[in-house]
């Protein structure tokens, strides 16, 4: 399951992120890794980004790399 | 001198430890990136262990004689790394080798993701001293963090501080002048995530607790679906706030000036003789026995009376308004909304953020650019910007004069340059090389703006306004005024007559205009008036002012951010724009005559380029791929 496909409210791992050294980068500085507990706090409908929440930081993420994060539902 | 370096991520709050530490006042606001250059400021402390030379008092605060030191203090724009991504992380990266100490500005209330760069300043032998900024924060948030573990696991000093209201600055300075000398080891951190694990599950408690107000705030303003609609409406309402107290304050002006200002410029005139080239200059046209201020052209009438009684008003509102917003935090929260069709530029959406500070002034909005990464998407932003946003100045003058002509015009000046905005936003997006990256970006929670800060912020914006605007106000009007007088803009007025009048249908008077936009927009609108020009000719003028050139200082400003070869394509394509608008406006509000229906075909229209260009777009993008 990806990013996009998470339900708003749910909580999950990240398992893969699928993308350069750029990226990985990137998102591993604003505190999202594979590894990283996050709660996905909304989605802007129409292929606007998604925000999840990583700790107390919350973090918006575009529609294309939303689809390339892959992530594990935990209950 | 001794070096400090204040370095963190975004947002955590360096600016406001800056402003405390040295008294110089830094810009601060609620979103990642308001800082994208360096300020420097000086800190001075009394030397260790020295008594004062003057007074040889131990406990002397510094009165200013032998045993002081001065120490450089430097604001860093935030990094979240230290292998930079962009420009704005590149000038913190190639600061860091100048620092003799760092202090690094945490985010208490983030502090596992700030550790990231903690630990990587650590690994550079530097010394350093962590000051758990936004400390107030983290009580409500129910947080509670071990300094004293903290400090020993970092090896290094860790002080609580709240840069808004100065708490822990005395701790900072102390540290400063006496640093404990066994911190300052190298150190290595094989896998730092581990170490950062390892050090939060030890230091750190949080607590669960009820949803505050700001948090539910914060939630609807994000809303999926009632997330834009509610950014829409707040848009257009501080708009209407905005004119409804700005025209409010403007008519006490009138009444102030009449009452005060009339009777000094009444004296003058006559202490002139009332006519010759010195009247003409500094108070122009009057007759009778009240003063038309926005036509009589004259240095002191019209220059004094546009950016004392218009401009200043409405600046005033706006900042405080936009200063509101920003230390709320609610820009982030407009990229967000509109990252999807920003796209359709070819932009994300951090380029809202750029373009919401040009409404005030362009150079603060294009020096935004520094945090976009894309060579592209700073280009597009630049170019949309200089050509389609007017600074306020501009618009409190558009707003105040063409009211005369009516609602529908000036809709349909604001409608003609979002028509623009969209089809160039489109075709550059089309035609310019690279490409758009995805929008990463943190969104900070709402604060609720300190009062002493906003207005500290408010009243650097307001001087800089006026001491910008008065010499080239003032100074633009007496030049353009000998102009006037030796005949030269008549001679350019013909000269120009062919794209002036041919092509945009304007008078050639209106060349004036447009040589004084060069320096001062305001100004440059304020000598339309003068001209009575039709409402359709109004329409052309005014918006042609705000897309044929960016004042100087934007231009200026634009050749250091993009480079010659940029700037200069930029500069093409505002010629183009110009002549294509022009000619546009010309024909279709003649051939509609009502105002309205020019402006909703317009933008119509131009939302229907966009989404074929774009739709195009993606179908290439596609192909590439596949």
């Amino acid at each position: 399951m990806t990013l996009k496909d998470m339900k708003i409210g749910e909580e999950a791992v990240i398992s893969t992120i699928k993308g350069g050294y750029g990226i990985h980068a990137k998102l591993e500085s604003m505190g999202l890794r594979e590894g990283s507990r996050i709660t996905k706090k909304s989605a802007v409908f129409a292929g606007g980004p998604v925000i999840v929440q990583a700790g107390s930081t919350q973090i918006a993420i575009g529609d294309g790399m939303a689809n390339r994060i892959i992530v594990e539902t935990v209950d | 001198m001794k070096k400090i370096l204040l370095m963190g991520n975004p947002n955590v709050g360096k600016s406001a430890i800056f402003t405390s530490l040295t008294g110089i006042n830094a810009r601060t606001s609620n979103y990642p990136g308001t800082t994208v250059s360096y300020t420097t400021g000086t800190l001075t402390v009394l030397k260790k262990g020295a008594a004062c030379a003057s007074c040889s008092k131990k406990s002397c605060k510094g009165c200013g004689y032998g045993s002081v030191e001065k120490i450089e203090v430097i604001d860093v724009p935030g990094t979240y790394r230290l292998d930079p991504l962009s420009e704005a992380e590149k000038v913190a990266c190639q600061l860091l080798p100048e620092g003799d100490m760092i202090i690094n500005v945490v985010d208490a209330t983030n502090l596992e993701r700030n550790l990231n760069l903690t630990l990587q300043l650590l690994e550079m032998n530097k010394p350093v001293i962590v000051a758990l900024n936004m400390w107030d924060d983290t009580v409500h948030k129910g947080i509670t963090i071990d300094v004293e573990k903290l400090s020993k696991m970092l090896g290094v000093p860790v002080v609580p501080t709240t840069g808004i209201t100065g708490q822990g600055i005395d701790k900072l300075i102390e540290y400063i002048t006496n640093y404990p000398h066994e911190s300052a080891a190298k150190r290595e951190y094989r896998n730092r995530w581990a170490a950062i694990g390892e050090i939060i599950s030890a230091v750190q408690n949080l607590e669960h607790r009820r949803h505050t107000f700001l948090e539910r705030l914060q939630d609807i303003s994000i809303h999926p679906f009632a997330g834009i609609p509610v950014a829409i409406i707040i848009i257009i309402a501080v708009f209407r706030v905005i004119i409804g107290i700005g025209e409010f304050l403007i008519g006490i002006m009138e009444q102030l000036f009449e009452r005060f200002y009339t009777p000094v410029i009444m004296a003058i005139s006559r202490l002139l003789g009332g006519q010759g080239v010195l009247h003409r200059i500094l108070i122009g046209d009057i007759s009778g026995e009240t003063i038309d201020y926005e036509a009589a052209m004259g240095v002191l009438t019209t220059g004094v009376f546009m950016e004392i009684g218009i401009v200043l008003p409405y600046i005033l509102v706006f900042y405080i308004v936009l200063g509101f917003l920003e230390d709320l935090g609610y820009l982030p929260r407009l990229a967000v909304l509109f990252d999807r069709f920003m796209h359709r530029v070819g932009l994300h959406g951090f380029s809202i953020i750029p373009m919401m500070l040009a409404m005030g002034c362009n150079v603060p909005g294009i020096l935004a650019i520094r945090n976009i990464e894309s060579r592209r998407q700073r280009f597009i932003t630049a170019t949309l910007t200089a050509i389609t946003i007017p600074c306020f100045a501009q618009s409190a003058i558009i707003f105040s004069i063409t009211a005369t002509y009516g609602t529908g015009y000036v809709i349909a000046i604001l409608g003609t340059i979002l028509s623009v905005w969209l089809v160039l936003g489109s075709v550059l997006s089309f035609f310019v090389e690279g490409t758009t990256d995805t929008l990463i970006m943190e969104v900070p929670p709402y604060r609720l703006p300190a009062f002493k800060v906003m207005l500290r912020n408010l009243g650097t914006r307001i001087y800089g306004f006026l001491t910008d605007a008065f010499p080239y106000v003032l100074g633009g009007i007496f030049f353009i005024n000998i102009l006037t007088i030796l005949g030269v803009m008549d001679f350019l007025g013909k000269l120009a007559a062919p794209v002036i009048t041919g092509i945009f249908g304007l008078p050639e008077g209106a060349v004036a205009s447009f040589v004084l936009g060069i320096i001062r927009k305001d100004a440059a609108v304020t000598l339309l008036e003068p001209l009575n020009m039709s409402g359709a000719q109004m329409v052309t003028g005014v918006t042609l002012l705000i897309i044929y050139f960016p004042c100087m200082a934007t231009f200026v400003i634009m050749l250091k951010e993009l480079g010659l070869k940029d700037t200069f394509k930029s500069f093409v394509t505002m010629v183009i724009v110009t002549l294509l608008t022009g000619a546009y406006i010309r024909f279709f509000m003649n051939m509609f005559k009502n105002p309205w229906i020019y402006v909703i075909l317009t933008v119509l229209l131009s939302f229907a380029v966009m989404l074929v260009l774009s739709r195009i777009a993606d179908r290439r993008h596609q192909a590439e791929y596949t």
